[in-house]
Formats: C-alpha cells, sequence, structure tokens
C-alpha cells in the first residue's frame, strides 16, 4: 500500500500510509482508536475506496472497488462486527456471494467446509443457524467463509475483544496453522500482550499516519505504546486502597427472566460497597446486562431486592422506581452496550446535545441551557482528549473510542454515587482506556461505588477490589482482586465455582 | 345452503390479483424494499392494459381480434408501464435513497390517479354514457378456459375453470418460492434484504439486487391488476373498481409470512373471505363492509401469533424499509 489516503468529510482517517504486507507472516497492525486501522484494511478489503495512493499485490499495480474484486485477489476480512446473515444457517452464510457455476449445491458446500474445518482445527456446523450461535462460534464462521473463497491474505479486526482468554488461545492456534500453511494474516489489535504473543512483525498508525514498523521479536511492550501514543504512557494501572468501604448497593437474590422466559439472572446476591470498584467477569450474555439494567431500573426483575443504602445508614429499595427516580438518587448508569449508540448517546445529535440529555430537565424557563452542556462538552473533550473537529459534530461521524470517551465523561459530570459501568473500554486503545482506568479511580476516591463490568480479564485483575464472576446468570464466585488468578478465573466463567475443565488442557 | 362449489372459484378469482400483488411485493420486501405503492403499481398495470387492449380492439374495428396480439399487446403494455414504476421507485429509493414509505404511498396515490384519468379519458373517447370501458372482446380471450373443463362436473369448476393467468399466477408464485429458497440468486436476493452490509461484504452488488427486485416486483405486481380487469371484472375498466386489492395484497405478505407457495393458499383465502358475505344468507349491505375486514382481521391475528412465538424465520427481513450506504459510519 503506497501513500494512501482517505477522508471522510472533515476528518482524514488516513493519510499517506505507506505499508508493506509480506508473504507467510503474521503482521500486527497497532494503533489507538480512530488511529485509522480499520479504515486501512477496509480498502484493501474493498469496502471503501482510496481516496488517494496506489495499493499493488506482488509488485503490481491493483485496483480493489468492491470485496469480490478484493477476493478475487486473495484477500478477505473478518471483520470486527460480524458481516453475517442471522437468520442463514452457516453454510448459507459461507456460499453467499459466490458465483460458481451451476446450481446451489448445500450438500456439496456443507462437505468442503468440514474439509476446511478439518484441516486447521475449526468446530463448525454448517447446518447451525447464526442466531443460535456464541460470539466465538460466528467468528469461526468468519473465517472459514474467507478460507472458503481461497484467502491467501487474512485480515481480522480486533479478533479477540469479544472471546474468553480460553477461546483466546484457540484463535491463536489456528492463526499459527494457517501461517505453516502458507498464509498471510493482518491482525488489527491495540492489544500489546497479543501482539506479542501472535504476531511476526508489527505496524504501527498514529492519527492516520504510519509511525513505523518493527519486528516483534525486538522490541517490547513499552515502546510499542510509545509509538503509538506518541510520547511516555506509564502502563501500570493504580489500585489505590478502598477508603472506607460501606456497603452502598446490597443485592440479594435477584432473579430475571429473559423476554423469552428464558432465567438470564438466577438468586445473584452481593454488595457494592462505597469508595470500592467492583468487578464482574463473565462470558458476555451471562447476565451481566441484566444485573445493571436492574440496578438502574431498566430491567423488570421476578425476584429478588435491590436496597440502596444512603450516607446515614437509611436504606432505600430501588425495585419498583423507574430510571429517573433512580437516578435522582445518585445511581448513574454509563452503560455501553456492543452498540454504543444504541442506549447511551443520539448518533446524529451532536456532543452539546448529548450532554444535554443529561441536564434538559434542570433548567427553570421553558427553553433549554445550551451553555452549561457546552461548557461541560468542552470540557469532556479536552480532559478526555476526544478527537473531534468540534463539540458540534455529530457523535455518530467519531470513531468507537472516542464515542465511549464522550459517554464515560457525561456520565461521571453528573457526579454520582454509584457508577455502573459495562464494557467501558471496549474497542478503546490503551491511551484511551488507561484515561477511563483513572477516570473510575477518581470516582473511586470520591468514594462512589463503581461496578465494572469487564471483558479483558487482565484488566478486571489490576483494577478491581473485588471481582464477583457470574456463569450462565449465577454467581460462580467472588473474588478478591488482589492476588486472583487469571486461569482460575476463566474456568469459572465457563463453570460454575470454576473446577476441572477438560478445555483447560487444550 | 352454503354452495362451495360456486363458491370455491369466486374465491379463487377474487384473490389472484392478490397473489400477483403478494408475489410481487415478495420479492421486493426480501430484498429489504418495503414498496407500499404496489397499490398504485396494479392501478398502473391494469391501465397500461386497458390503454392497450382499447386501441387494438379499435384498430380492428368490428373485425375479429387476433388471439395472441389480443394477449400480448395487453399484457407487454401491462408490463412496460409496472416495469416504469418499479424504476421510478428503485431510483427513488436505491439510488437517491429516499424514504420508502413516502414514496410507495406517493406512488400509490400516483398510481390511483393515474388509472382514474386515462379511465376517464378513455371513456371520453368512446363516447358512451356508461362511465365504463368495456373490452369484451380482449377479456374473452383473457378468460378463455380449457374446452372440456364444463364436462368434467366438480371437478372441472374448481379446478379448470379459469383463463390462462390464474395459472400463471400460481406458476410464478411457485416459480418465486423455488428461486427465492432453493437458488443461489434467490440466497443473495434474502442476503440483500436481511443484512445489505454482509451482503456487500460477500461481493453481491446490493444495488443491482434491489433494481431488479424491485421492478420485477412490480411486473408481477402490475399483472395482477391486469387479471382483474381483463379476467376478473370481464373487461370493464370503472374507475376506483379495484378498490384495496392492493393493500390487501401487501397484508397478504405478512400473512404469509414472505413466503410465495403459501401465498397461493393465503390469496385463496383472502380472496373467499373478500366474497364471503355474498354466500352467506341474510348478509345485507350493512354487513358487507364487516366482512370485507376480515383478510385485514387475520392478518392481525397472524402478526400476533407469529410476535409472540418470535421465530426468528418469521419476521421480516431485517433491513426492510432501511436505505443502504455502503460509505455511511
Amino acid at each position: 500500500m503506497r501513500n494512501i489516503t482517505k477522508v471522510f468529510g472533515d476528518i482524514v482517517a488516513n493519510d499517506s500510509v505507506t505499508l508493506d504486507i509480506y508473504r507467510g507472516e503474521i503482521l500486527s497492525l497497532l494503533g489507538e482508536n480512530g488511529s485509522g486501522k480499520t479504515t486501512l484494511m477496509n480498502m484493501l478489503s474493498g469496502i471503501y475506496f482510496p481516496d488517494g495512493g496506489e495499493i499493488l499485490i506482488n509488485g503490481e499495480p491493483v485496483m480493489i472497488s468492491s470485496p469480490r474484486e478484493a477476493f478475487d485477489h486473495g484477500i478477505g476480512m473478518i471483520h470486527q462486527h460480524f458481516k453475517l446473515v442471522d437468520v442463514f444457517t452457516a453454510a448459507e452464510n459461507i456460499v453467499l456471494g459466490l458465483e460458481e457455476k451451476g446450481k446451489l449445491d448445500m450438500d456439496k458446500a456443507e462437505k468442503k467446509i468440514r474439509d476446511i474445518c478439518e484441516m486447521y482445527g475449526f468446530d463448525v456446523d454448517p447446518k447451525q443457524k447464526i442466531y443460535n450461535m456464541s460470539v466465538s462460534q460466528k467468528q469461526t464462521v468468519e473465517i472459514v467463509k474467507v478460507l472458503y473463497r481461497g484467502a491467501e491474505i487474512l485480515i481480522l479486526d480486533e479478533p479477540t475483544a469479544v472471546l474468553t482468554p480460553q477461546e483466546t488461545d484457540k484463535l491463536f492456534a489456528v492463526l499459527r496453522n494457517m501461517k505453516e500453511d502458507g498464509k498471510t494474516v493482518v491482525i488489527i489489535t491495540h492489544k500489546l500482550h497479543e501482539v506479542l504473543a501472535i504476531s511476526d512483525r508489527v505496524a504501527v498508525l498514529r492519527k492516520g499516519k504510519f509511525v513505523g514498523d518493527m519486528i516483534t521479536a525486538e522490541t517490547n511492550e513499552q515502546e510499542m505504546t510509545n509509538m503509538m501514543v506518541g510520547r511516555q504512557v506509564e502502563l501500570n494501572i493504580d489500585r489505590p486502597d478502598p477508603v472506607d468501604p460501606k456497603p452502598r448497593v446490597v443485592v440479594e437474590h435477584l432473579t430475571v427472566k429473559g423476554p423469552d422466559g428464558v432465567m438470564k439472572l438466577e438468586d445473584v446476591s452481593f454488595t457494592a460497597n462505597t469508595g470500592e470498584i467492583l468487578g464482574i467477569a463473565g462470558i458476555s450474555g451471562c447476565g451481566q446486562k441484566e444485573l445493571l439494567e436492574s440496578i438502574a431500573g431498566l430491567q423488570r426483575v421476578e425476584r429478588g431486592t435491590i436496597q440502596y443504602i444512603h450516607d446515614d445508614g437509611k436504606s432505600e429499595g430501588l425495585i419498583g422506581k423507574d430510571p429517573l427516580q433512580i437516578a435522582e438518587i445518585g445511581v448513574s448508569l454509563s452503560f455501553v452496550p456492543e452498540d454504543r449508540l444504541g442506549m447511551g448517546l443520539v448518533g446524529s445529535m451532536d456532543l452539546t446535545d448529548n450532554m444535554m440529555l443529561r441536564s434538559f430537565r434542570r433548567g427553570r424557563s421553558m427553553f433549554t441551557d445550551r451553555k452549561t452542556p457546552k461548557a461541560l462538552a468542552e470540557k469532556v473533550v479536552d480532559e478526555l482528549e476526544v478527537n473531534t473537529p468540534s463539540v458540534s459534530t455529530e457523535v455518530r461521524k467519531l470513531s468507537g473510542g472516542n464515542v465511549q470517551k464522550v459517554l464515560v465523561g457525561r456520565e461521571i459530570a453528573s457526579a454520582p454515587t454509584v457508577l455502573l459501568s459495562a464494557y467501558a473500554v471496549r474497542g478503546l486503545d490503551i491511551n484511551s482506556s488507561y484515561t477511563i482506568y483513572d477516570l473510575l479511580n477518581q470516582q473511586k476516591a470520591k468514594g462512589v461505588a463503581v461496578i465494572y463490568v469487564g471483558e479483558d480479564l487482565d484488566v478486571l485483575l489490576e483494577l478491581c477490589d473485588r471481582i464477583l464472576v457470574l456463569c450462565g446468570g449465577k454467581v460462580s464466585g467472588l473474588l478478591d482482586g488482589r492476588g486472583a488468578d487469571k486461569r482460575e478465573v476463566g474456568m469459572m466463567m465457563t463453570k460454575l465455582g470454576g473446577g476441572t475443565n477438560n478445555e483447560q488442557t487444550s | 345452503m352454503f354452495d362451495l362449489v360456486a363458491f370455491i372459484p369466486r374465491a379463487i378469482i377474487q384473490g389472484m390479483p392478490l397473489l400477483f400483488g403478494c408475489t410481487g411485493e415478495t420479492i421486493s420486501e426480501k430484498a429489504g424494499s418495503l414498496n407500499l405503492g404496489i397499490p398504485g403499481v396494479m392501478y398502473v398495470g391494469a391501465m397500461c392494459g386497458v390503454i392497450g387492449a382499447f386501441f387494438y380492439e379499435r384498430s380492428c374495428a368490428g373485425e375479429p381480434l387476433n388471439a395472441f396480439l389480443a394477449i400480448m399487446i395487453p399484457f407487454m403494455s401491462c408490463l412496460i408501464g409496472s416495469l416504469l414504476m418499479g424504476l421510478l421507485f428503485s431510483v427513488l429509493t436505491v439510488t437517491l435513497r429516499a424514504n420508502q414509505n413516502v414514496v410507495g404511498l406517493a406512488m400509490t396515490t400516483f398510481g390511483v390517479g393515474f388509472g382514474n384519468f386515462f379511465g376517464g379519458s378513455l371513456m371520453k373517447l368512446t363516447g358512451s354514457s356508461v362511465p365504463s370501458i368495456a373490452l369484451s372482446k380482449t377479456s374473452i380471450i383473457f378468460s378463455k378456459s380449457l374446452p372440456f373443463a364444463k364436462d368434467l362436473g366438480w371437478f372441472g369448476k374448481i379446478f379448470l375453470s379459469y383463463g390462462f393467468m390464474t395459472y400463471l399466477a400460481i406458476i410464478i408464485a411457485i416459480i418465486t418460492a423455488y428461486v427465492l429458497k432453493r437458488t443461489r440468486v434467490g440466497l443473495h436476493l434474502r442476503a440483500v434484504g436481511e443484512n445489505p452490509a454482509t451482503a456487500d461484504a460477500a461481493g453481491i452488488d446490493v444495488n443491482k439486487y434491489k433494481y431488479f427486485a424491485i421492478c420485477i416486483g412490480c411486473m408481477i405486481a402490475g399483472l395482477g391488476g391486469l387479471f382483474y380487469v381483463m379476467d376478473y371484472a370481464s373487461g370493464v375498466w370503472s374507475n376506483d373498481a379495484f378498490g384495496d386489492r392492493g393493500w390487501l395484497a401487501i397484508a397478504l405478505v405478512i400473512f404469509t409470512l414472505w413466503k410465495p407457495n403459501i401465498a397461493i393458499f393465503g390469496s385463496i383465502l383472502f380472496g373467499g373471505l373478500y366474497i364471503m358475505h355474498l354466500f352467506i344468507p341474510g348478509a345485507g349491505m350493512a354487513v358487507k363492509e364487516l366482512y370485507k375486514m376480515l383478510p385485514y382481521v387475520v392478518t392481525i391475528l397472524v402478526l400476533i401469533i407469529t410476535s409472540m412465538r418470535r421465530k426468528r424465520e418469521h419476521q421480516p427481513p431485517e433491513s426492510l424499509g432501511l436505505p443502504y450506504f455502503r460509505e455511511d459510519r
């Protein structure tokens, strides 16, 4: 790729990037959020078309104007948000878009899929419907899809963001098999330990520009971080001791049923203390969302109690109150679901307006006060280093990480006593993640009870004072964050109470 | 006594315009385009057919019609008219990404007006005092049934007493069902309707599929209008006579859960419900309109039941009604 440039409106996503990818290597593409990693790779896979520059494959300049042409050149991309049709089976998704001669023969396709699975060690049932699959199964389907098309270059966009440690190990094993088979793998990531674990070479992007590349074996986390961020960054997460912890939210026997009658939470009890970060670990979809929503008043609760304990020791039940009443007590929900713009922010409104969503009820006159929210927006942009042209930019035009900063910034600004945060750093780069951790720690120091649902176990173990592990909607264990073991937590996530698990050896 | 042998053919012939409309709309919706212009398209299709037949009958001036031309001329004019409507909808909603609901409703209003306007013009040309155009010669050719059907008693009456377009409707529905379910084109089309970004990433030309689905859907739906005038109404066009059958066709799409093969029976059921009042003794004008509501009531019931069962296969195509723009972030 030579001098690639791509512009979205006012935002320059890639600014003359030149990148070489060699045959048979695993290359990590490293960069902060909004640094243009995904955009760059989307141009290689034909989703976007570069505004400037050229792409050469084996020395020949090529035009890749559609994903199909990318396939013709042997390039396949596995996107962060899976491109799968939910109501189709795995096999139907895999053959989708292929223009083979003759009749559509699903049996033949299914056989070929089984062959590929056997060759690289995948576990896919071609007849299973996508909506019945777990996240890691969906990802596997995506990879098989690309291989089915005979791709020589595989691009994976943050493949581990949604996987448990065990699933990640499995994925990496498969990637190594592919490399041995002579395939080229590009993995987009911002997790440094993964770069070290899997890749041969690492290329770094910063703010749309190519910063440099290195042989992975010759570098270290600190050097990569500095290149990514452009300055010296401290890599340890602080964990100050909790100051004077007192129970703030007491949850007892909480039971929640999903809309289809499936138990989402079963008999969950725990206490969140002031001045403490309570981590919640679990495979995605194990009831984390329902738990937080129950506390914030967004979820119908089947059974159980949630008590909020005021500073003076008086307690108040939260069940049955609507979100506004709960928010007035001081419970603040900064929920960041997979779809960031779904629950927290309105994508087509600008930063200021999104700040106003929290404060518009406060004014006395019939006109809303725009000055305070604007000041708040500017403060958030300033303090959290949100990368945006201005506070009047529509939120959906920002990259994922920046959207997240805006959301977390706003929630913290409302001075909560309980801060519920889910996947607060999902998709965030190191620098932004650390900013968020710092913010959470500041809140903790102020005596706020922080409940932190996270997926990166390393972070949970380093950041949280206590960790509640959920498994299938039940409490699998409650550990002290200090001294907890990653493998142990991983086991508890997959099996109630941990214990032996056959998959451990694989 | 309820006369089943008389009722079923009436129900079938009543249902066929709906089947055409429903099959057309299903193709369009499976590609993610909610074409609410179908009622208008059916009007336009009918009117174009009427215009074609009208001038052909005139040019023959008393001489017997050539059966082939008498069918092909209205048929082709109908297809061209509906195709133009389909192109209009495609250009507006796919290329220019206008709101599908708004465009669809506008097209329905336009189509009804188009039909009535030219209906009025043709009436002027004939100079007759009756507010309708009779194309009985063409209609006889259109509704000609197999000669031996009469000799087969109730069997012939129920299965063989129809003009060729009835069988055409059923054949089109079966072919559509097969294409959607079993072929590569159908798989791609459904992918476009479910998740265009995925289809795009898989190398499918989303816009091309949408254009073809909308245009072919409109052409099939237009035939429903032609069938109505030439076969059902015995070649008599009167303004607004087509009524709300277009909406019924759209309701039928939901009722049949986007499956044209089910639509064959669904359309006959709807047709039956629509004319039920004629066969219930003592049902006067007052309750007639209540009976006409039955198809909609049934559709609502189906919607309630399928929503309660929450089976993913029974839901509408996921991106139905949404425009697709590749570089939208």
